[in-house]
């Protein structure tokens, strides 16, 4: 119970002012550092979902989730189980790839479904999304050849379609 | 407000400004009273307050957190919601320590601000500052109104929320030139809070789950929290525990949701609870935890805790339920329904011989209440034990309530006053805010005005917030503020003898600075003073009679401390105490 892990919460939220703050507040209040955070719009104009990925102990992540969910702006709030999810981010890699290397990075671009975007003449601009283990092992094997920057958006989830759940996403259950 | 009266006030329309649709929201509210100070931000309120027909008082404070603990006293007092009002910035900021005070101790608060213009937010303009930021750890929610038509809205919501399920401070922050637009009032009829639900579905499962644990259970101990107060259920308490037959401890906020003088009773539990509480909580096999939070202050070492007893979790808050210590069976929701529906689940089952299985259990905590009451050696010098004592009988059968600081004499109050009912005892629980006795004292008199209200208040404490006894003579409201004058921020001060080699490191008061009976005279409140026994009766006694505001400087042994004692870490079954030899007075008697 003690013993730390990662965590994926999804938290569907009102789309009202403050809201962001109010979510991330509860969680440098309890010491716990965000890895990731993607926040954007979904299948309803007045609702946003924010993904958050931290690293922390079982329980606290249960406590965190009550607590996220007690804020009234708060509709909802789940924590993703990676195996009934689909997990994906966005990266955005800037490489060095002087005229000898290029043919040898795009080629390792294509296994990762990477796509060039850019080119320089002596960089390129590859965009990759992923599964964020998969892209940290893009970047992993892009740097012997320096990478220049890098960017990733934070990884968003969601549950497989494949999983037959009665409501689209399935409240926490505390009941009982 | 009658209930037409209400219905109308909820049916208005019409044509106005922000700073009016404030009033008539707050009278569609059934607001009577609030407390505030104006200053720029919020001055077209004040205007209102001034130029529209209207059915509320405001009080005029002199500090805006004797304005947010007024509302929180007259919230605990009626369980009604208090509202206070204050401009932009420093207005705004003194707000803090009655916000977080009510987010701890989950009174009931809106809390009404003005803000900068709409053009000048995000500027630092002048008086200009974030309070919806600031209080956001420590507000149930909060509003920053953007346009004028949202006024009404944000207030309706923010009522709602502060009021059920578990109840806590609402900050609505109301910018400046939105009090002064006008548009077109109608009170929203709906609450739309896609979010927020303070309702939750019965679960029979668990109702029967818990009932199982009860008939297991030889040694059950009912643990009870402020939450039985808000949720207005001593009655079904009552019951509850008659049922079971099982020992009752009411933590500090709870004083009064059980009555004190019930057999069943055994008082607080905690740092300076009675050692037959903890020890019954210690060596009991079943934990009814009802409307409490497992705090630090009633647990000390939290895996020492209880350590052989199941736990049932009683709240309405699923964020308590398994956060300091796991609960084997939950129930969720108002305890106005899970509180009998667990009753009729265990009342057939309650026999006769099946209470003689408990009867070991009740007789031996019987035996500890007997060998440990509270108590105190009379000296020379007088004792704040027998000044409490001598209130209580002084008021005896009359409507009293009971308002205290933070510190020794808070704690010698909790231990001393025998309280049978709930709303009785007003007291800063969760933050321990200096301060909270003088203006939670004078809220609570506002609202019910035929009670007798009696602050206990420390010499440190009563000189955080005494500049509103001003409030108290220009509102004739009548409290009695005993101050426990020892001379030093006593609590500390016994840390400092118990764990720091008695180095009274920046403790001492002075006891005769200021001169409270003078203090008392100047803002125009009958000043007393007693110094011995045989003076304090006469000062009670007068007191009580001339019914006007009232300081009383009871000059007591600054040598006293409270005992027993839970030192901080340890664990709650190890109290440390004094040795008493004969002489002993005990509590009650
Ligand atoms: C606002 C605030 N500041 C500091 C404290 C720390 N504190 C707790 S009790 C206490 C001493 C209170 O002194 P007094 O009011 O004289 O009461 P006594 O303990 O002497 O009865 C202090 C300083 C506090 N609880 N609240
Ligand atoms: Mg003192």
């Amino acid at each position: 119970m003690a013993t730390p892990g990662h965590h994926t919460l999804s938290v569907f939220v009102e789309n009202r002012p403050g809201v962001l703050s109010r979510v991330c507040g509860l969680f440098s209040r309890r010491g716990f550092n965000i890895e990731s955070l993607a926040v954007g719009p979904t299948e309803r104009t007045d609702r946003s979902v924010i993904t958050i990925r931290v690293d922390c102990t079982r329980h606290s992540v249960e406590q965190v989730v009550k607590q996220l969910d007690k804020l009234i702006d708060v509709i909802d709030a789940i924590e993703v189980e990676p195996d009934s999810a689909i997990e994906r981010e966005l990266l955005l890699v800037k490489v060095k790839a002087e005229a000898e290397h290029r043919l040898e990075i795009m080629r390792m671009a294509e296994v990762f479904n990477a796509r060039v975007v850019d080119a320089g003449a002596t960089t390129l601009l590859l965009e990759c999304v992923e599964h964020p283990d998969r892209l940290a092992a893009l970047e992993e094997l892009l740097s012997p050849y320096e990478i220049v920057e890098a960017v990733r958006t934070g990884r968003v989830a969601m549950t497989r379609a494949s999983i037959a759940n009665e409501t689209a996403r399935p409240k926490l259950n505390i009941l009982g | 407000m009658s209930d037409s009266a209400l219905d109308q006030a909820r049916k208005r329309t019409g044509r106005m400004t922000g700073a009016e649709a404030i009033i008539r929201s707050l009278e569609a509210e059934d607001v009577t009273i609030c407390w505030g100070i104006p200053g720029g931000a919020i001055l077209p309120l004040y205007d209102a307050f001034m130029r529209c027909d209207h059915s509320i008082q405001h009080v005029l404070v002199r500090h805006e957190q004797g304005a947010g603990h007024m509302a929180q006293g007259y919230a605990r007092a009626t369980g009604k919601v208090g509202v206070c009002i204050a401009t932009s910035g420093p207005g705004a900021t003194n707000l803090v320590t009655p916000i977080a005070d009510a987010f701890l101790d989950s009174t009931p608060l809106v809390a009404i601000t003005g803000q900068v213009p709409t053009h000048l937010i995000g500027t630092d303009a002048f008086q200009e500052a974030d309070i919806t930021g600031i209080v956001m750890p420590i507000v149930k929610h909060s509003f920053l109104v953007q346009t004028v038509e949202d006024i009404p809205r944000a207030l309706h919501e923010a009522f709602h929320i502060a009021s059920t399920g578990r109840p806590g401070p609402v900050l609505v922050d109301i910018p400046k030139d939105l009090q002064q637009a006008e548009f077109d009032f109608a009170y929203p009829a709906t609450i739309e809070l896609p979010g927020y639900s303070a309702e939750f579905p019965e679960v029979p499962a668990s109702i029967a789950a818990a009932a199982t644990m009860i008939a297991q259970s030889k040694r059950p101990v009912i643990y009870v929290g402020g939450g039985v107060i808000n949720a207005e259920a001593s009655e079904d308490l009552i019951l509850f525990a008659e049922t079971l037959q099982a020992p009752v401890t009411t933590t500090l906020l709870a004083k009064g949701a059980f009555p004190d003088s019930h057999p069943l009773s055994v008082q607080m539990p905690g740092m300076h609870g009675s050692k037959y509480a903890n020890w019954t909580i210690h060596r009991s096999d079943l934990l009814i935890t009802i409307g409490a939070r497992f705090d630090d202050r009633v647990t000390g070492k939290l895996d020492a805790f209880a350590p052989g007893a199941k736990v049932i979790h009683f709240d309405i808050d699923p964020a308590e339920i398994s956060k300091n210590r796991r609960a084997d069976v939950t129930l969720l929701g108002d305890l106005k329904r899970t509180l009998p529906a667990l009753r009729e689940a265990v009342v057939e089952t309650r026999n006769a011989e099946r209470l003689a299985d408990q009867r070991d259990w009740l007789t031996d905590v019987q035996g500890w209440r007997e060998e440990n009451p509270f108590r105190y050696m009379k000296g020379e010098k007088l004792k704040p034990q027998y000044i409490i004592e001598q209130f209580d009988r002084a008021l005896k059968g009359k409507d009293a309530i009971w308002v205290t600081g933070v510190g020794q004499h808070q704690m010698w109050a909790a231990q001393f006053l025998s309280i049978d009912g709930p709303r009785r005892w007003l007291t800063s629980g969760g933050l321990g805010t200096m301060g909270f006795g003088v203006p939670a004292a004078i809220g609570a008199q506002q609202g019910c005005p035929d009670a007798y209200v009696v602050n206990f208040d420390g010499d440190g404490c009563f000189q955080m917030t005494s500049q509103e006894l001003a409030t108290a003579i220009c509102y004739d409201v009548p409290v009695i503020h005993a101050v426990m004058n020892n001379g030093w921020l006593g609590m500390v001060r016994q840390w400092q003898e118990l764990f720091h080699d008695e180095r009274f490191s920046e403790t001492n008061l002075f006891g005769t600075i200021p001169d409270f009976v003078k203090l008392a005279e100047a803002y125009g409140c009958l000043g007393l003073r007693a110094e011995t026994e045989a003076e304090v009766d006469a000062v009670i006694e007068q007191a009580i009679a001339e019914r006007r505001p009232t300081v009383i400087d009871f000059r007591i042994d600054h040598d006293e401390k409270v005992y027993p004692m839970v030192p901080a870490g340890a664990a709650s079954h190890e109290m440390i105490d004094q040795v008493w030899d004969n002489d002993w007075v005990e509590e009650g008697v």
